[in-house]
């Protein structure tokens, strides 16, 4: 019979780190922001169709970097997780933090129990009656939360970015003001070579809209993605009405429905 | 645990984490059965009386549907409740009516809403009018065993198609058949008298305006003749429940603008209470 070579639990745990931590560096980066009426999400992400933004319920998004098939299926839990919540409760029992901690206790189990660790640093955010109550929470690979106030970055770049952020976020900025200065992070290069260009296409962005009935959450696409991403439109908020024209209700467009006037401040 | 909370190590159970399943209803199967309708062991011999949801009337127009019910639910020869809602938005483009066993009507409706918006968020896009139509059928048919207890449930389903741009209403039959209804139907023990009535009033290519005029006349003539089925109150100023399923979603229709139709429909019946014309 053949003795397993002794691993100390100290490099075991580093290993798996190291091992999650690789896997993440190599994602794409996602920023989290809050703005005056809520809070933004933008991911680079060619993709239309597989999402690293999502919704989870009424108030609560989803946002990862990493591994897709990993952090879909924690999407997807945390889906069913809301839902189940909501139907045996009521809609407003559903919160960020019980499904952090739902997440949480998943990761951390996972960590440390299966053959190898989820590859994913994720985040639940929840848009509260106001700027002060929203929630964003993020969690590792190995199950650690964090309770973040303001904004988050992840992925790749993470660390540059969130460099970035804490010099240049400001509470109480306009939604077009806080997607340009999440898209020019995230454009820099975290080598320190020059800036690469990122147009709406190549973006995935998404809010919680503070001020919306029930369901918050809506993907900002098309014609008025490139209004609020340009400096020269004088876009700078999304409108309060839906789309008029019929389709998924959680895009916005900007065809067919007004404009805000532009903000006097 | 069947919550997702406690369990051995706090973890999401394994059904949290399954791939490949889409439907509400299938996870709370295998998660927390109890919460399923028809899951429940049934009760052994003798029927008891609960509230029961009366009459709902559905009829398209030009731009889209319109479904209404009246806010009565009886129990026996008793009034159990004057102001129960009975039309309910699925989603954002459709409606469901209930009749029947009221309690479990609106379960069905609650879990159908939830299994709705549930396939909507794990898959990224909304289920076709037919696959909405089918999904409430196979809830439907689960209810059987309670139906032969004498607790059935009859739902009506409308919404607008966004393929053909076109309003639809679907029925359904305490078995689960779902059929597709043309231009207008009803459903509910006032529905012979709506149904009578709205075959003298519907015309093709309504507008939204007399299209609402038509389904509250409609529950009129079902309340004129059918004692379960509450008919408009003046004094308690309780007008039916009526959404408009239209392009732009699903909207009901504010009192105010209800009044002005029941009073209107009201005022036209005096000395003609059949509303010949």
């Amino acid at each position: 019979m053949t003795m397993p070579f002794y691993v100390s639990p100290e490099q075991l745990m580093k290993d798996r780190a190291d091992f999650a931590r690789k896997g993440i560096a190599r994602g794409r980066s996602v920023v989290v922001l809050g703005y005056d009426r809520g809070i933004a999400f933008v991911a680079e992400n060619p993709s239309r169709a597989l999402h690293k933004v999502s919704e989870i319920y009424d108030r609560i998004a989803f946002a990862a970097a990493g591994k897709y098939n990993e952090f879909e299926n924690l999407r997807v839990a945390g889906v069913r997780y809301a839902d189940l919540r909501g139907y045996s409760y009521d809609r407003i029992d559903v919160t960020a933090r019980g499904l952090a901690n739902a997440y949480a206790q998943t990761l951390g189990t996972i960590f440390t129990q299966e053959s190898k660790p989820y590859e994913v640093e994720i985040v639940v955010a929840e848009v509260g009656q106001s700027a002060d109550q929203d929630q964003i929470y993020r969690l590792t690979y190995d199950g650690s939360v964090a309770d973040e106030q303001g904004f988050i970055a992840m992925g790749g770049a993470g660390e540059q970015i969130t460099a970035g952020l804490q010099d240049r976020w400001r509470p109480k900025m306009s939604l077009g003001d806080a997607l340009e200065l999440a898209v020019d992070l995230l454009m820099q290069d975290p080598a320190g070579g020059p800036a690469r260009t990122l147009t709406a296409a190549q973006l995935e962005v998404a809010v919680l809209d503070r001020a919306r009935p029930r369901r918050t959450f809506r993907r900002l696409v098309g014609p008025l993605l490139d209004a609020l991403l340009s400096s020269e439109d004088p876009t700078r908020d999304m409108p309060a009405d839906d789309d008029r024209t019929p389709g998924q209700h959680d895009a916005l467009t900007g065809d067919g429905s007004e404009r805000p006037a532009p903000d006097p401040t | 645990m069947s919550l997702g909370s406690g369990g051995g190590n706090g973890r999401l159970p394994a059904a949290f984490m399954t791939t490949g399943c889409s439907s509400f209803t299938e996870f709370i199967g295998v998660q927390a059965p109890e919460l399923l309708p028809s899951r429940r062991p049934l009760p052994v011999g003798g029927t008891f009386e609960a509230p029961h949801g009366t009459t709902i009337v559905a009829l398209t127009y030009d731009g889209g549907v319109i479904m209404a019910g009246d806010r009565r639910a009886t129990m026996g020869n008793l009034i159990a409740n004057r102001d129960m809602d009975k039309v309910f938005a699925a989603d954002a483009y459709s409606a469901v009516g209930i009749a029947g066993t009221a309690g479990l009507a609106i379960e069905i409706v609650k879990l159908f809403q939830v299994e709705l918006e549930h396939y909507e968020k794990i898959e990224g896009t909304v289920l076709s009018i037919e696959g909405k139509a089918n999904r409430l059928a196979t809830m439907i048919r689960s209810n059987l065993a309670m139906a032969m207890q004498g607790l059935s449930v009859v739902p009506m389903f409308a919404g607008f198609d966004l393929l053909t741009l076109t309003g639809r209403i679907f029925s359904y039959d305490v078995s689960g058949g779902c059929y597709r209804e043309h231009d207008h139907h009803s459903v509910g023990s006032g529905s012979l008298f709506a149904r009578g009535a709205m075959k003298k009033l519907w015309h093709p290519d309504m507008g939204s305006a007399s299209a609402i005029r038509v389904a509250v006349e409609a529950l009129y003539d079902a309340a004129d003749d059918d004692s379960a089925t509450g008919g408009p109150d003046l004094s308690r100023r309780i007008w039916p429940t009526l959404a408009v399923v239209n392009a732009e979603g699903v909207r009901f229709q504010d009192d105010d603008a209800l009044a002005t139709v029941v009073e209107q429909i009201v005022a036209d019946r005096r000395g003609n209470p059949g509303g010949a014309r």
